[in-house]
């Protein structure tokens, strides 16, 4: 009678199979939810980061209110400081939403990122986890300034609430996958700073939060109008100013060929850049090693 | 025989005119640990980070749990842990939080998440800590933490690159204590890289790796018995006239190193009143000893591996070339 040997089989995959369609959701969920673990863990970040905003607006917006006077605003009846808060707002989402999507660049100098790119979970995934992390943080912060409104003369109603969360949403959305992008092509901190300088500056100094973007020199109103945030931040000041009684801050909108563009427009432009940026990522981070 | 989960077969990697790796073969039986013995820069590490699918071969095949390295990484990486150099921690989540993180991207079923990172924090020792920040762990509770991370998917094989590089003694012994456990709770291979000898010790079976080939494959016992017999050192104030005396009158040729002579004798307990009684030469200290696996490393390259060898800058350079390897 022969006997039975049992021959070594090579190990067969024994994991049961993944849903990956299933897989790249959920970690572009753990990977959201992480950087909104961070933030609220990050109590010193969230005062700090208030400072900033509050720092324009009392010294910059007062100031310059007191000495420009009823100079300003030409006979809309609104004031600097008026229309400077809805700019701070948006510089606050601008900054914040750039800042938290680049904290991949961050996760890369402690090894974290390791962590996330060894796991079997699509590229993409990383990506857009990552943008909707600076996403939320950028509207979290951005929308807390409103408890300033009362401060600066603005009247607040539910309905004005309501209709500048999507309104943040695009632009925070916009501004963090630009920070995505950013950061898939930056290897070390050092970079960091000339982020800082030569892309985030420029891009709040030009967006319009400081100064209305009508009466500008050509040129000036070439690249106010190539700037992704005015398209973020002009539908949030109207929003603010008109629901407060100011309708005539549409007369210091965004034009293009001296038109005001509607808000949705706006509102899709910005999300249109978003989208392409976002992909940018994409692309950048699944050409990574 | 046990099935064999890790099979390579003349594996290269190239950097341009340097090869790393030149050309390995070895094959990994399941329930093993097989430890990856060299000094810095022999191709430990890009050697394991081929196997984990980190880099892409030049040239060779590499089989991971019955899977090619190159055809489907995803699927290696599913069935493997991975236990870096650096650290790699979230440190201002909780422990549990980064196991959490860690259950999500690897696809660890719901129901079984919870269950499964208490019983990784048990088995490592972390349960009473799991709720503080990482920040707050020392060295060993790190690597500890990361050990257990590695395992929670349920990994074939785990591998590890210099698990115990920079803990203190103690924590080192500690860490291989924990890696036996979980082979014995878990029946997972362990494939790891070291440079420490003693702690190849510990493993059933080691390579020796040296300018990016394999010199030497077996148990530690095995490797100990390429070495002859005993070892003894001698010091003398005159080692030349001490070197050609025990050549003249011993018969054996001893090894230079520095001021010390060294040779490899059958019976080291009968070699030393011989050489006591008739070496004219000044004889300062002798030391007898078993051969340990400095011996055999030494006997193989000509060298000897030495701790110092791996510096920081050593190691953010492997790091820098395994992560952007393909940028140079």
């Amino acid at each position: 009678m022969s006997v039975e040997t049992a021959s070594p089989t090579l190990a067969p995959a024994q994991a049961a199979p993944v849903d990956t369609r299933m897989a790249s959701l959920r970690a572009i969920y753990i990977i959201w939810y992480r950087d909104i673990l961070r933030y609220w863990r990050d109590r010193w970040r969230l005062v700090a980061s208030l400072a900033q905003p509050l720092l324009f607006l009392l010294v910059f917006g007062s100031g310059l209110s007191s000495s420009l006077g009823g100079a300003f605003g030409r006979g809309t009846g609104i004031s600097y400081i008026q229309f400077m808060y809805p700019g701070i707002i948006g510089m606050s989402i601008l900054f914040s939403a750039i800042f938290g999507a680049m904290s991949i660049v961050w996760d890369r100098e402690f090894g974290f990122l390791k962590e996330v790119l060894v796991a079997p979970i699509d590229r993409w995934a990383v990506a857009i986890g990552k943008a909707l992390g600076g996403t939320t943080q950028a509207m979290i912060q951005g929308l807390m300034l409103l408890v300033l409104a009362p401060f600066v003369g603005v009247k607040l109603s539910p309905l004005t609430v309501l209709q500048l969360v999507p309104l943040a949403a695009v632009l925070a959305f916009g501004l963090a996958s630009f920070g995505v992008a950013i950061a898939s092509m930056m290897k070390s901190l050092q970079g960091f700073q000339v982020v800082m300088n030569f892309l985030m500056m420029p891009m709040f100094f030009l967006s319009g939060a400081l100064f209305p973007l009508t009466n500008l020199p050509g040129w000036m109103t070439w690249l106010t109008r190539l700037d992704p945030a005015s398209y973020g931040i002009d539908p949030i000041r109207r929003v603010v100013l008109s629901n407060s009684g100011l309708p005539n801050v549409n007369s210091l909108g965004l034009t293009i060929n001296g038109q005001v563009l509607a808000i949705p427009m706006e509102a899709a432009i910005m999300f249109a850049f978003g989208a392409v940026l976002l992909s940018v990522a994409v692309v950048m981070f699944e050409r990574r090693d | 025989m046990a099935e064999t989960v890790i099979e390579a077969k003349s594996l290269v990697k190239k950097y341009g005119d340097l090869e790393a790796v030149a050309g390995i073969d070895l094959e990994v039986h399941a329930g093993e640990i097989f430890g990856f013995l060299g000094p810095n820069g022999a191709g430990k590490s890009t050697t394991i980070s081929m196997l984990c699918t980190l880099l892409t071969p030049t040239s060779g095949v590499a089989r991971v749990a019955g899977i090619d390295v190159v055809h489907d990484p995803a699927a290696v990486r599913q069935r493997i842990g991975l236990v870096f150099q650096d650290p790699s921690l979230d440190d201002q989540l909780t422990g549990r939080e980064n196991l959490e993180f860690h259950a999500f991207v690897y696809s660890v079923p719901a129901q079984d998440r919870r269950r499964r990172i208490d019983e990784m924090l048990d088995l490592l020792q972390l349960s009473d800590r799991a709720a503080s920040q990482v920040k707050t762990y020392s060295g060993g509770m790190k690597r500890r933490l990361e050990i257990a991370r590695g395992m929670l998917h349920q990994p074939q094989i785990l591998f590890l690159d210099e698990p115990t590089l920079g803990l203190d003694p103690q924590t080192r012994k500690s860490i291989w204590t924990h890696l036996n456990e979980l082979r014995s709770a878990k029946g997972v291979t362990i494939f790891m890289t070291t440079h420490y000898m003693d702690e190849a010790e510990y493993c059933d079976r080691i390579a020796i790796i040296d300018r990016g080939k394999i010199v030497a494959l077996g148990t530690p016992e095995e490797l100990k018995g390429m070495v002859g017999g005993d070892v003894v050192t001698i010091t003398s104030s005159k080692p030349d006239a001490a070197e050609r005396e025990i050549k003249e009158l011993l018969g054996v040729t001893p090894a230079r190193d520095n001021g010390s002579l060294r040779m490899e004798v059958p019976d080291g307990k009968a070699f030393v009143p011989r050489l006591v009684r008739e070496l004219q030469a000044p004889v300062d200290t002798v030391s007898l000893r078993r051969p340990s696996l400095d011996d055999v490393f030494l006997k193989l390259t000509g060298r000897v591996i030495r701790d110092e060898e791996v510096s920081a800058r050593d190691r953010n350079r492997a790091m820098a070339s395994r992560w952007m390897g393909r940028r140079r």
